[in-house]
């Protein structure tokens, strides 16, 4: 059986493309495909922890349903927010979006 | 283990199961009645259902003195819990009230629905006895937060506040979900009190609760608007409809340190470091908000950062780790959320009827309306910390927890960090009082709610902080046995 620990070096890997990604995308689009990136790598974190560590008990199956109801409903405001902002500026290049500051 | 099921654990929730309730009606009522729309009077429908529900829970679900878990160990209930809930639901009915004349909002009924879910969510934060029920809770909170923020979509401030509130958000919730994960994976439990034994138990190494603590700090430093995870407050608080940023910068705030308490719970035992952190991340959140307040020239800009320095004292109080200091952190949040929710509501006012939020159009506002000047002296002389106002008192009591704790210099930098906010605070006074209004300034008109929701918050700031003593015993009571 494959041991714990590379699904956690995979999840760790996943999860750190995806802040890097939410890092040095410039585009909203991408930043939000990179979230998405981190909460997978949350989930497989879950899941193997959950199998390799209490495969009896289902809160760790209930915890990653949730992070995964979770990452859909965010992903769909996240989308409606970017088109929002699409629709007045024709632009989703985060730094465009740049009417607040001081 | 697992805590069986009791029926009368429903009674426990019946704030919240009202909520629900005036929200289900508020969509009917919108849909019914639509001269409800025009009218703005969804709000105030909104305002009332909200404030019965917090009526129901202090008659019929106001918890004793005991602690008690509820459906199998995912809420808890306490009094601790109880303030915060009631806070989220004074700050919910003022929010909605305060809505009820807003040009982009007032007249749709999804807003109010999308406010109450986020009530929901935060009275929730404050339950939660569990990292499951934690991260559901606050993703209720954050994703209704990230809509009402970019609610306005005619305003392309609000909608760049709505996806900078928004990619902010998600990028520190993911954060806090990956140390959740990692919590969950080295105890093997989800609830709090039984990821406290094994942590204390020592079945976490110490580098990975090191790496779990800063990836926690920075999920509720986001709530909290702390440096260095504060880079959104001040864009997010100027672009969102101004009674939307109210609520963020008053429930949100407050739910977060709750959240932070439920979760030091679990945390402190084990980590030395978390201290120094926290109050590392106190003093600079003091130091920066005040400096960047001083800079200031749009109003609500200038409450951010003021927000951000507010978040700075009340971690100071975290951090003794007293119930002391932790009453004095739930009085100083009291006083807080009324004090910020009147500032805010004199600049929902003001902006409604010259449709600036620029600090120098205040200029002779105590010769245009005299009433709105002085509930504004009130609200900034309190946030100034001003006696006999509630915002000293609040003060005092975080500067007395800090000094008892023995911390003597945090607390001399605190009250240098006040001084240095008395300053801006005064210079706005000054342009309110001071300087003469423009020509041909008209007087500024204000509707029945506003002026009822300005004196009910005005009084409230006067009352907590003339008669301090039976609301800061009731922090002290409810700061019983959370560590």
């Amino acid at each position: 059986m494959v041991p714990l620990s590379w699904y956690l070096v995979l999840a760790a890997l996943l999860f750190s493309i995806g802040i890097y990604g939410v890092l040095a995308r410039a585009n909203a689009i991408g930043i939000l495909m990179a979230l998405e990136l981190m909460l997978n790598g949350v989930i497989l974190n879950i899941v193997a922890f959950w199998r390799y560590r209490g495969p009896t008990q289902v809160s760790g199956q209930m915890f990653a349903i949730i992070v995964f109801a979770v990452a859909a409903a965010e992903a769909a405001v996240g989308l409606a927010l970017i088109i929002s902002i699409y629709r007045r500026r024709g632009t989703v290049v985060a730094e465009d979006v740049s009417l607040l500051k001081w | 283990m697992i805590a069986p099921y009791v029926p009368a654990d429903w009674l426990v929730l019946l704030p919240e199961i009202a909520l629900v309730v005036v929200a289900v009606l508020l969509a009917v009522l919108d849909v019914a009645y639509p001269q409800l729309r025009r009218t703005g009077e969804l709000g105030i429908y909104a305002g009332i259902g909200i404030a019965l529900a917090g009526v129901l829970g202090i008659v019929f679900a106001l918890p004793g003195s005991d602690r008690t878990l509820l459906f199998g160990g995912m809420l808890r209930s306490d009094l601790f819990a109880f303030v915060f809930r009631m806070l989220v639901i004074f700050a919910g009915v003022m929010t909605a009230l305060l809505s009820s004349g807003v040009r982009g909002v007032s007249r749709h009924g999804e807003y109010f629905i999308l406010l109450i879910g986020a009530c929901l969510g935060m009275n929730f934060m404050a339950l939660s006895a569990d990292i499951i029920m934690l991260y559901l809770a606050l993703e209720t909170t954050s994703i209704a937060g990230y809509v009402l923020a970019g609610f306005a979509h005619g305003d392309d401030h609000a909608a760049e506040a709505g996806l900078k509130y928004f990619l902010f958000g998600a990028a520190t919730s993911g954060l806090l979900v990956y140390g959740l994960s990692l919590l969950y994976g080295f105890t093997g439990e989800t609830g709090l009190a039984a990821i406290a034994a094994a942590v204390g138990d020592g079945q976490v190494p110490p580098a990975a609760l090191l790496v779990i603590n800063m990836l926690l700090l920075a999920g509720i430093g986001f709530k909290l608007a702390a440096v260095p995870f504060h880079f959104w407050a001040p864009d997010v608080y100027e672009g969102a409809p101004t009674p939307v940023t109210a609520f963020i910068s008053t429930a949100s705030k407050a739910v977060g340190f709750a959240v932070l308490f439920r979760i030091m719970s679990v945390t402190v035992p084990m980590s030395a470091y978390l201290l120094p952190l926290l109050t590392a991340i106190s003093v600079l959140s003091m130091t920066l908000g005040n400096l960047a307040a001083l800079a200031q020239r749009n109003i609500k800009r200038l409450l951010a950062y003021s927000s951000i320095a507010h978040a700075g004292y009340v971690l100071m109080a975290v951090v003794t780790i007293s119930d002391l200091g932790t009453a004095a952190v739930v009085f100083y949040l009291i006083t807080y959320v009324v004090t910020n929710l009147a500032a805010f509501a004199v600049v929902i006012i003001f902006a409604r009827v010259s449709g600036s939020d620029e600090i120098a159009d205040y200029a002779g506002l105590s010769r245009r309306s005299p009433y709105l000047a002085l509930a504004m002296l009130v609200a900034f002389l309190s946030l100034a910390g001003v006696p006999p106002l509630a915002g000293f008192f609040g003060k005092m009591f975080l500067f007395a927890a800090v000094v008892e704790a023995g911390l003597i210099w945090l607390a001399i930098v605190g009250v240098l960090n006040a001084i240095l906010g008395i300053y801006y605070y005064l210079i706005v006074l000054k342009v309110v009082f001071v300087y003469p209004a423009p020509e041909g300034a008209a007087s500024i008109d204000v509707p029945r709610v506003y002026s009822v929701s300005l004196a009910v918050l005005c009084i409230g700031i006067v009352v907590l902080g003339t008669v301090a003593g039976p609301w800061f015993d009731l922090a002290l009571q409810s700061a019983q046995g959370i560590y």
